[in-house]
């Protein structure tokens, strides 16, 4: 699929040289059935994650990022989702070959999730509690180290532990008097410590991968800080990998060390933070850049991209933001254009890119 | 044009029991700050800090229990019901999310006129008259006569929002309140709207209250800005003041926590 990809550990590249990534998206094709046809919503993402990465994966609305998310969590549905080529690598297996069953002791537990709306992912009915010690109880199942018990333990030790072990994830997370606050049910804390709750959760089966799906884009800005820096923290101690799934490119200036442009199911641009950020090359990036209000913006200085993202059941032809681009000329509407590299490992996937200014 | 004079505003506490209440709410207090014609006012608070009470109080759909709000001289609080329904017309309203602020059943034609409906009597517009109105509200927001009988469905959030402005803008009020316009859409239609809103407010001459938790989008497009938490204004002036020289600790932690693209290579 991505023939310009060096192999795995080539020398001077980044500085933790990790032979195989954590996770390996490779070429991974998805329709959607819906009521007008089978929409190609993601055609040929790729996407390498190593451990102690955090991945920014951004790109406007209906561009494929969250399913690119929730394909690797294995919950797009099928149907209406039909996987064609491609792979979705963690580990050394391959997700899309597993089965439910197989699948189950994965998700939660190696493969963390965390959504958009921390309101709709807690029970109302049940204590913040009750809800932790499940999900440290379904982890302790398949590993029982996390819990810190011999593989023997009764019922009643192993609750008691899933209880100490919530108790001790709330106090990382920062809430405070979290032993008191587990007895609380969801709607007595607020929206930021709710999303705190939720990435202590999500945490709790020490997963070596993060899914967060817009994880702070319901919470004021303050939150969001505070929110960030604390997966920040949590991804230098536990080395998980990240997939930091946002719309806002400051908060991947701010907390990614790679990024990802998606548009309309293809990655059009990837590599590490600043190289992308300071030098896009995709005009699409560029595009995004540039509707985004900075402090150097003078009044009526902004810029939309003209026209929306296409309709995925009769996708553009070639490159699919051709009709959106500038630049795009006659090459860019015959085979789509695959990433290469333009330094180190920043790709981009155009056939008329911006040069290194 | 608009002037708030410690403005505020006390909710009863929560029942607790049969006859007991919890203490009362003090949701704004002693906000005062005054809108010039032809500027854009930035409103920027995080969630609870009283935006919302504020922008009720100032439609009059919730009575201030404390101060005085001014439109062009007139005490809101004292218009007589007739006097306050002509003022309406004057003084519109586009909300944060299209999708929910436009009624999926009506076309863009009822959705659009129906402001005029509402001020027939101060209006007085006949059927056809409402219709052209409309094709010409469309125009100038950059939609076509083509999308006139369509549904809001058929529309992108961007479009969507520019017909919550055209239904805003057809009784040409003088103030807009633009309650988070942008925060439902992309960045790259966000930028749009907002270059639409700069482009109409210079071409029609009008005054925007803009209402929002986004800071970089308050300090491009704001003249002046007051800051409002837990229903206090903490800090007010011009908006490069405001965020090159923050005054108060609140300015300074919010305007740190701002999520920034600058990088350097």
């Amino acid at each position: 699929m991505d023939a310009a990809a060096p192999a795995p550990a080539s020398p001077g590249a980044p500085p933790a040289p990790a032979a195989e990534p954590l996770l390996h998206i490779d070429g991974l094709h998805l329709w959607m059935r819906s009521f007008e046809g089978e929409a190609h919503v993601l055609a040929g993402v790729d996407l390498r994650l190593a451990r102690g990465e955090v991945w920014g994966l951004v790109g406007e609305t209906g561009c494929g990022k969250s399913l690119t998310g929730l394909s690797v969590s294995r919950l797009v549905a099928t149907p209406p989702g039909r996987y064609g080529q491609g792979r979705i690598v963690f580990d050394g297996q391959d997700l899309l070959r597993l089965d439910e069953a197989q699948v189950r002791p994965l998700r939660g537990r190696r493969i963390g999730m965390i959504f958009q709306d921390p309101t709709t992912n807690l029970n109302p009915l049940f204590r913040v509690g009750d809800q932790l010690v499940d999900v440290a109880l379904a982890a302790g199942a398949h590993s029982p180290q996390i819990l810190g018990l011999a593989p023997g333990a009764s019922g009643a030790q192993r609750r008691a532990a899933a209880r100490e072990l919530a108790a001790r994830m709330l106090e990382r997370v920062r809430i405070p008097d979290a032993r008191a606050r587990l007895d609380d049910h969801p709607h007595q804390f607020s929206g930021g410590m709710r999303q705190r709750v939720l990435i202590a959760m999500a945490l709790i089966g020490r997963p070596d991968l993060l899914i967060a799906d817009e994880p702070t884009t319901a919470l004021d800005v303050s939150v969001q800080a505070q929110v960030l820096a604390l997966l920040k923290e949590m991804v230098a101690e536990y080395r998980m990998a990240v997939l930091l799934i946002t719309h806002n490119l400051g908060v991947v200036a701010q907390t990614c060390s790679h990024v990802a442009v998606m548009y309309a199911g293809a990655i059009v641009e990837r590599g590490p933070v600043r190289a992308v950020l300071a030098a896009p090359r995709h005009p699409y990036t560029r595009a995004l850049l540039k509707a985004l209000p900075t402090r150097a913006t003078p009044r009526g200085g902004l810029e939309g991209i003209p026209g929306v993202v296409p309709d995925l059941v009769h996708p553009p032809v070639g490159c699919r933001f051709a009709p959106r681009c500038a630049r795009a000329g006659a090459a860019c509407l015959g085979a789509a254009p695959a990433l290469a590299a333009v330094a180190g490992a920043h790709e981009v996937a155009c056939v008329h890119p911006h040069g290194p200014d | 044009m608009l002037e708030l004079e410690q403005v505020g505003k006390v909710y009863p506490g929560t029942r607790q029991g049969w006859l007991r209440r919890g203490a009362p709410v003090q949701a704004l207090q002693d906000v005062s700050f005054s809108v010039q014609r032809g500027e854009c006012f930035g409103l920027v608070g995080e969630s609870g800090s009283g935006k919302t009470t504020l922008t009720r109080c100032i439609l009059q759909l919730e009575a201030p229990s404390a101060g005085r709000i001014r439109f062009e001289g007139e005490d809101l609080a004292r218009l007589s019901p007739a006097a306050l329904r002509r003022l309406r017309a004057r003084i519109q309203i586009v909300f944060q999310d299209p999708q929910a602020s436009l009624n999926p059943r009506m076309s863009v034609h009822d959705i659009v006129t129906e402001p005029l409906l509402v001020h027939r009597r101060s209006l007085g517009l006949d059927a056809r008259a409402r219709t052209e109105r409309a094709v010409e509200l469309l125009g100038l927001v950059g939609l076509g006569p083509q999308h006139l009988y369509r549904h809001p469905h058929e529309f992108s959030g961007g479009q969507r929002q520019r017909i919550g402005i055209a239904r805003a803008l057809v009784t040409q009020p003088a103030l807009l309140l633009l309650d988070e316009p942008t925060s439902a859409l992309d960045v790259s239609v966000q930028a749009q709207v907002l270059n639409l809103l700069e482009d109409l407010k210079r071409r029609l001459g009008l005054t925007y209250l803009f209402i929002s938790h986004d800071l970089a989008v308050i300090r491009y497009v704001c003249d002046r800005v007051a800051l409002i938490h837990h229903g206090r204004i903490v800090e007010q002036g011009a908006s490069a003041r405001i965020f090159e020289a923050p005054q108060t600790a609140y300015a300074r932690t919010l305007l740190a926590a701002m999520p920034e693209v600058d990088v350097t290579p």
